[in-house]
């Protein structure tokens, strides 16, 4: 990379603040490391440039699931609790879990994406169940809350934010807060309260888990035509360490700003969370391999039915059946003839895949933003000065999210760890955006990393021994204002003929429980359709 | 100024130099010894014997006076200024340390002993006798005074004991270097021992600032006693200091233990679970790594395995090596009952499979950290819980339910959480102040009434006293500690925080 254009790409991903860490140290030696996402690119690829093959003869098979992210091994799962046990999953990759997935190094695993997942409230049943089967929830408390094994909740401290040079605990900045700055963040929680205990005529919740069982009340759903910041203006909040944490989470969960964000989705990021006014938001549960824990324990439940490096090349659904062709280990043609096919694969993909007569142009509502996740091999704990290591580490300052630690839970506090650092490309068009993460590779990446990194560490790449680095292209649905309660959402669920469709984009917000919701309903369908349940 | 009395200077010099290098290694054997009228009169003793074979050698150089003269200077340079260093490296790593002691007291001394005969001879030409040797003596006592004024008022106070003689051993190389100048037209290969010179000044300045990363002059002002042992692990700040009676162990800055009064700590700390349970035969010290826990341990001979759990090798290896240590432990590391297993102890708790044990014996350091302070969570206790026999007792390290009375009552409210009956009892250490500790079994019992040992501390009434808590000291409302609330850091810093200012 020449001086100036690294320059130029420091400024562009960091700002003109980072110049000023790096301008003068250019580190001769690179850390090891590997762009990790080439093969799954490639894969997508050959898929959406047309990749036709043609098996030559056709396998029985009741039920096929397409892709083996949560939402399709749940809907295996989901299955083989029914006794039903003709059924396979399809997975392209050659690991399952999808964007939930995660890494494993010789001492501590860690995520790729999805790392954590509040508490479920005791109304979210189903998961419940299954966290129950996997030893994570122990019992239920005496108002029937469920109750987490303190190994599974994520432990104390849990986030530190990094601002002028010092560590602080907790996300919100409350060094230095006006009167003012602490009075809105106090009538912010009471705004969040009102929404915790609104309810409608039918008693259902303004925000709830799975969102689906929110209220369809205008009074609510007239948020989603309106944008978060919009929303704050109105109501009048203007302390900026507020709107930088309200935004924080809109970043955090969805990759959008305050502009973009639809102010129902802002909103549901925090009264969802909540079982009633005034109570604290759910405790996080969170493990070393992130999400990628829950997607081991689903796995091993179906591992028997799983075909890896096998990508769905076209979905053709009939009257009698539905017919899919696998192109496995990248040259094997495959067929599959089955009654029932579930889509747990993100919705853009349909155009590529399903051959329906069906007009699907409506699912060009569903877009999805661009993240950059990296995985740090450190030999040692960096430099910081003030509060020390926590879970998650936000810098104040920077486009990124900051990191996780993947030791924090596995109790390791000395020594080598893994931070997985993140970093969503936030541009108006999500197009602009993939485009931008994708311009630049490794080295470039990991440039951005160490320099955003060694502001609050000023040790931290000599203490760097490797760094992989994902580009997810379609990391995340894209809640902006007016596709949660769009009729493209809701068309979009409705099955194509004998083809259910399951994935999270469905819901609008890339959340595990959505992901375990869609799982579930898509799987419920079908055992219905096939006369089971 | 006229030669000879600018080399006057350099006897007083010389001379000063010779005094420290003896008072170092009286004071250092003083510091890691104790004993300080023996080694301090032993190593005068030897010293001035030294200084007498030093003199008689001087007459076996014939040649090359001058460049003998500046060599010997440079030789007294690396001994004395590295002295400082080597006796507290021998200290820690070698268990003969009298003998490198003797050893180098004499190598100095025989070298000091060779400066003044050797530069009366280069001189002699210059002065007559009498004013040579009334010059030269007087100048040498000179420095002898200054010498022992400066060193425990300016120089030990100011400087420390390693600095200070690595100072004094470049002041020596200068004198060397000076020399080469003030005699160079007696000197052969002059060019040669100025190189020599400038090499042993580089090494000496080297070690001065190797010093400061050794221990900062700051550290050394916060310990009242003197630092005779530091160490960075890769997981604390190991610092032993030397007082005027006993010695103390820091970890971070904690006091760990003086060894004036550990055995109170420790007999309340072991004896007790031993007493409840009656006859263990297999016991596991969590932390611990001073060993002083173990010795109490394996006065039992019932005990037939002790699984000692210790975060930090270079603790439990110190503990195990260095001889002021191992001496207090009675050098419980080289039993054959005993294992040592360096990991952290909520890891190893939830990893290892290593059977079930009689007696666990807690002794971590008190929760001023995050990870500290989830060695006293509920899944801590419970993954313990799961270690032991059903009629296994615990005893845990519990802070002061005086100083930290929230904090101590919080530690005895999670092991009751995590399904242990609590005895909770106190005693006085010194050192500490009033100490907490919490008796634990999987069944309700007793206290304990008798004792199988005769013990320095305990007896059977102090034992009852122990469960007895005065009313400054008794329960309070407190929190359960869990891994995602940690509040017993919050309550500890709290309380603490309160008594330091
Ligand atoms: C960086 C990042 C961080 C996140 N953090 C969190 C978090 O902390 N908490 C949280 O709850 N959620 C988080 N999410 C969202 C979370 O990952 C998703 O909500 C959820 O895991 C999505 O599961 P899914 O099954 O719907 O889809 P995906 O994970 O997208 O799975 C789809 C699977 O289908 C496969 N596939 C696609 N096409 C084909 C084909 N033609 N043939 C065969 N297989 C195919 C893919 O390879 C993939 O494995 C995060 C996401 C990202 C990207």
């Amino acid at each position: 990379m020449g001086e100036l254009t690294r320059r130029e790409i420091l400024k562009a991903f960091l700002g003109m603040a980072a110049l000023q860490t790096i301008s003068c140290d250019r580190k001769a030696t690179l850390p090891e490391g590997k762009l990790v996402d080439l093969t799954l690119l490639e894969q997508g690829h050959r898929i959406r440039d047309g990749l036709q093959i043609e098996p030559t003869k056709r396998q029985p098979v009741s039920v096929v699931i397409v892709g083996c992210g949560v939402a399709g091994l749940v809907a295996g799962w989901t299955l083989r609790q029914a006794g039903f046990e003709d059924f396979l999953l399809l997975e392209l990759d050659s690991t399952v879990g999808g964007t939930a997935r995660s890494g494993r190094n010789s001492f501590i695993s860690y995520p790729w994406g999805a790392h954590y997942v509040p508490v479920p409230r005791k109304e979210n049943a189903d998961l419940i169940e299954f966290l129950q089967q996997i030893g994570v929830v122990e019992g239920k408390d005496e108002t029937g809350e469920p109750i987490v094994a303190e190994q599974y909740l994520c432990r104390d401290p849990e986030e530190r934010v990094f601002y002028k040079g010092h560590w602080y605990e907790g996300l919100y900045l409350s060094v230095a807060a006006s009167q003012e700055d602490l009075a809105e963040w106090n009538r912010f929680h009471q705004e969040i309260d009102y929404w915790v205990e609104w309810r409608d005529a039918r008693g259902r919740r303004a925000f709830d888990i799975p969102l689906e069982n929110s209220s369809d009340d205008p009074e609510v759903t007239k948020l989603d035509r309106i944008s978060m910041r919009e929303y704050l203006a109105h109501k009048g909040f203007k302390s900026a360490r507020l709107l930088w944490y309200i935004e924080y989470g809109c970043r955090d969960d969805y990759g959008l700003k305050l502009d973009t964000t639809s102010a129902w989705a802002g909103l549901f990021y925090f009264a969802s969370r909540m079982k009633r006014a005034g109570e604290d938001a759910q405790q996080l549960m969170a493990w070393p391999a992130g999400n990628g824990y829950l997607v081991d324990r689903l796995y091993s439940k179906v591992s028997d039915k799983v075909w890896l490096n096998s990508a769905a090349v076209t979905i053709i659904p009939t009257e009698a059946y539905v017919d899919i062709d696998v192109l496995r280990d990248g040259r094997e043609a495959i067929g599959l003839r089955a009654q029932r096919a579930i889509f747990a694969a993100p919705q853009f993909l349909r155009k590529y895949v399903l051959r329906t007569p069906v007009e699907q142009r409506f699912l060009e509502a569903f877009e999805y933003g661009s993240w950059m996740v990296a995985n740090l091999t450190l030999r040692d704990r960096p430099y910081s000065l003030g509060f020390p290591l926590a879970w998650d580490n936000v810098l104040y300052e920077s486009p990124s999210l900051g990191y996780v630690v993947a030791t924090h839970q596995a109790l390791m506090d000395y020594g080598p760890t893994v931070f997985t650092y993140y970093y969503p490309v936030i541009e108006d068009n999500p197009r602009q955006a993939r485009q931008k993460m994708l311009s630049i590779g490794w080295q470039e990446w990991v440039e951005i990393v160490l320099a955003d990194l060694k502001r609050a560490h000023r040790n931290i790449a000599q203490l760097t021994e490797r760094i992989d680095v994902m580009r997810w292209g379609h990391a995340m649905i894209l809640p902006r204002p007016g596709f949660i309660w769009s009729k493209e959402r809701q068309l979009a669920k409705q099955p194509i003929g004998r083809v259910h469709f399951a994935a999270s984009d469905l819901s609008g917000v890339a959340l595990f429980e959505e992901a375990f919701y869609q799982g579930r309903r898509a799987a419920r369908e079908v055992l219905v359709a096939l006369g089971i349940v | 100024m006229n030669r000879p009395y600018v080399l006057f200077l350099n006897v007083l010099i010389i001379a000063t130099c010779g005094l420290i290098y003896e008072l170092l290694a009286g004071t250092v054997a003083s510091y890691v010894l104790g004993d300080s009228v023996t080694h301090f009169s032993l190593v005068i003793g030897l010293y001035l014997s030294a200084l007498g074979v030093g003199s008689w050698l001087s007459k076996y150089i014939e040649a090359g006076l001058a460049s003998k003269f500046v060599e010997v200077e440079l030789g007294v340079a690396l001994l004395g200024g590295f002295s400082a260093p080597a006796l507290f490296f021998a200290f820690a790593h070698l268990k003969y340390f009298q003998v490198v002691l003797f050893l180098l007291v004499f190598a100095v001394g025989v070298l000091v002993g060779l400066e003044i005969p050797l530069l009366m001879r280069i001189l002699k030409d210059d002065l007559e006798f009498k004013d040579l040797i009334s010059k030269i003596l007087s100048f040498d006592y000179l420095g002898a005074l200054f010498a022992s004024i400066l060193f425990p008022i300016v120089l030990v106070p100011r400087l420390g004991l390693i600095r200070t003689s690595l100072l004094f051993g470049l002041l020596n190389a200068l004198v060397g270097l000076w020399a080469t100048y003030l005699l160079e037209p007696r000197i052969g290969g002059v060019i040669l021992l100025r190189l020599r010179a400038g090499l042993v000044i580089v090494l000496l300045v080297i070690g001065l600032i190797k010093a400061n990363s050794l221990t900062s002059l700051a550290e050394e002002q916060f310990y009242i006693d003197n630092i005779i042992y530091a160490r960075t692990t890769p997981y604390q700040r190991i610092v032993v200091t030397q007082g005027k009676n006993s010695f103390s162990l820091f970890l971070n800055e904690h006091l760990q233990f003086s060894s004036a009064d550990e055995y109170r700590y420790h007999e309340a700390l072991v004896h007790p679970a031993i007493a409840v349970h009656g006859s263990p035969s297999r016991v596991m010290i969590l932390g611990g790594g001073d060993g002083l826990a173990l010795r109490e341990v394996l006065k039992y001979s019932s005990v037939k395995e002790v699984v000692l759990v210790d975060l930090d090798p270079g603790m439990t290896s110190l503990s195990a090596k260095l001889p002021l240590l191992a001496k207090l432990n009675g050098d419980a590391y080289s039993d054959p009952r005993v294992r040592v297993v360096n990991q952290d102890a909520m890891i190893w708790l939830e990893q290892a499979n290593d059977g079930r044990f009689d007696i666990a014996i807690v002794d971590f350091p008190d929760p001023s950290s995050f990870s500290l302070g989830k060695l006293y969570t509920t899944r801590f206790y419970k993954l313990l819980k799961a270690r032991l026999t059903d009629n296994a007792a615990v005893a845990v390290q519990a802070t002061s339910p005086l100083f930290a009375r929230t904090a101590y009552w919080c530690i005895v409210r999670t092991l009751e959480a995590a399904g242990f009956f609590v005895r909770p009892y106190q005693t006085a250490v010194p050192s500490f102040g009033v100490w907490g500790f919490v008796l634990g079994k999987l069944q309700p019992f007793d206290i304990p009434t008798s004792l199988q040992l005769e013990l320095k501390y305990l007896d059977e009434e102090t034992l009852k006293t122990m469960f007895v808590f005065p009313r400054d000291m008794q329960a309070v409302e407190v929190e359960v500690n869990r891994l995602d609330n940690q509040i017993l850091v919050r309550y500890y810093e709290s309380e603490w925080r309160k008594w330091e200012n």
